[in-house]
């Protein structure tokens, strides 16, 4: 209940400038599908598949990954330093795992929001892509995953320029090389195993899997669940530290 | 009486520094208690234990006999607090600042509707309710903020530099808000740098330095404790000031010194000269 009081403050601001949240939240995911699905991809197949329909998930999972990570960590980032408005959180008589969930589920909702406008408009250009269970359940832990991700790091981050940092040097690298724009099968052996490291490369292929009707991969939700308990248990920690 | 905050030789370090260091005081229930200090005396630091937001190093704090470190739930629903920097929420209206903070302290539907009303009533800002708090003047943003503090009607409330940055007419208005908080039961706890605003206000002031205490009583206890008569004698341009019990001490000293009459002034003390004295610095430069 806890949790759902502090979505529900984020809920109230986002409807009031809904139209243009989704008009730049949108906008980035339609440039790559134009410059990579339309631009570089047209007449490329990958395993059978058309790159268009093969690129649709890697960028729903990219979509995902920003709008959960700057859903809940910019803005927490934001409230924690600039507005210090989370202080009020910090003092109100909820449990950190409320006030943690409650967070990072402003994340999992404006990146549902955002992956779900973006779906339907992928599907009107591959409508043969597969929306099961199994997609909603990977695109749920996509958001859940990186929401907790942009808590860890609004909470570890001294400064604003920090969390610019950390984009930089993590989100960026994995908007690339995650699985989203190509088959982790065309990298040598080695590069293969670095990116399966990376926790948006488990996101793509799952999302991949279930969109393409090809068998899930049940290990690659399996670290999605892995990263998803580190990131909390590490906001934990950090939420710890900042009363120290 | 019981003891709304207590305090027992508190310190802390922060990387080995020590800013409190054996802080101890304690405020009475249904006291308007002033925590005055230069920057960096410890002020914020020791709001910042007491609210639960940082642990201490070592001591105690306690409000309403429950240990802020032991018991941080059950002592997150006693008090509210005012903040100096300004904390709601700009893209909420008013309305929904209010309804957020009773929400997360509980409050039932029917209960939040109420005590929204009632609290927008007494800070005057029903007609203000829909709009957004970018929308509205630094003085009514205050007002918000003393509103929000009060909604799950709390023992003990915690103004950190309520007035800061208002002009003159919302300063008074949040004067007789703080009044009326505490004439309806509320114990206050307020920091101010205005030490007129202290003398206005508080039943008893606490004046901290480097961490420590340096003076608890009511101001005018403070002020017998330092002389009641203030004579101020400009000499060089530099303004000396000497203490007195009674006026004919003072006018003694006066005509035992052979002041120039013209550099020479005779008053009252205040709460500020008790303040100077005990922290040899001016609140204005600072």
């Amino acid at each position: 209940m806890d949790a759902y009081t502090i979505v529900w403050s984020d809920m109230m601001m986002l409807r009031r400038r809904f139209a243009k949240y989704l008009l730049t939240t949108l906008l980035s995911p339609l440039l790559y599908l134009m410059a990579f699905g339309y631009g570089l991809g047209r007449g490329i197949s990958v395993n059978g598949t058309s790159y268009l329909e093969f690129v649709v998930p890697g960028i729903i999972a990219l979509t995902a990954m920003t709008t959960s990570f700057n859903g809940a960590g910019t803005r927490l980032n934001t409230d924690r330093l600039f507005f210090k408005s989370f202080d009020e959180c910090l003092m109100a008589p909820i449990s950190p795992i409320s006030l943690l969930t409650g967070k990072a589920m402003i994340g999992v909702y404006r990146g549902l929001v955002s992956s779900i406008a973006f779906l339907l408009v992928a599907m009107l250009i591959a409508p043969r892509l597969d929306i099961s269970l199994l997609f909603a359940l990977s695109l749920i832990f996509t958001c859940l995953l990186f929401s907790f991700l942009g808590v860890f790091a609004a909470l570890l981050a001294g400064t604003h320029e920090d969390m610019a940092t950390f984009s930089s040097l993590i989100l960026l690298p994995m908007t690339f090389l995650g699985g989203t724009f190509f088959s982790l099968s065309q990298v040598p052996i080695a590069l293969k195993t670095a990116l399966y490291l990376l926790p948006l490369t488990h996101c793509s292929i799952c999302l991949r899997a279930a969109a393409l009707g090809d068998s899930f991969p049940w290990a690659s939700l399996l670290a999605m669940a892995g990263f998803l308990l580190l990131f909390s248990l590490g906001s934990m920690a950090a939420l710890k530290r900042l009363s120290v | 009486m019981n003891s709304a905050v207590e305090i027992i030789a508190l310190t802390k370090e922060y990387s080995g520094k020590r800013v409190i260091d054996g802080l101890s005081l304690q405020v009475q229930e249904g006291e308007v208690f002033g925590f005055l200090g230069p920057n960096g005396a410890g002020k914020s630091t020791a709001i910042r234990i007491l609210t639960t937001l940082t642990k201490p190093t070592a001591g105690r704090a306690m409000i309403n006999g429950f240990d802020v470190v032991k018991e941080p739930y059950r002592v997150k629903s006693l008090f509210g607090v005012v903040q100096q920097h300004l904390s709601l929420n700009r893209e909420l209206t008013v309305k929904e600042n209010l309804d957020f903070h009773a929400r997360l302290h509980h409050l039932s539907k029917s209960e939040r509707c109420r005590r929204i009303d009632e609290l927008l009533d007494f800070v005057d800002m029903s007609e203000q309710a829909d709009q957004l708090i970018d929308k509205i003047s630094g003085g009514m943003k205050r007002r918000t903020m003393i509103a929000r503090a009060l909604i799950h009607r709390p023992k003990l409330l915690f103004l950190d530099e309520p007035t800061v940055g208002l002009d003159a007419q919302s300063r008074r208005r949040v004067w007789d808000l703080i009044r009326g908080m505490n004439s309806e039961g509320s114990t206050v706890f307020l920091t101010t740098h205005y030490i007129d605003e202290a003398e206005a206000l508080c039943h008893r002031a606490g004046i901290i330095h480097q961490g420590r205490s340096m003076a608890i009583g009511s101001p005018e206890e403070l002020r017998r404790r330092l002389g009641t008569i203030a004579v101020e004698s400009k000499q060089e341009g530099r303004t000396s000031y000497r203490y007195f019990p009674d006026r004919e001490a003072a006018s003694r000293f006066v005509l035992e010194t052979k002041a120039a009459a013209d550099g020479v002034v005779i008053r009252q003390s205040s709460l500020e000269d008790v303040f100077i004295e005990l922290t040899g610095r001016r609140v204005a430069e600072e």
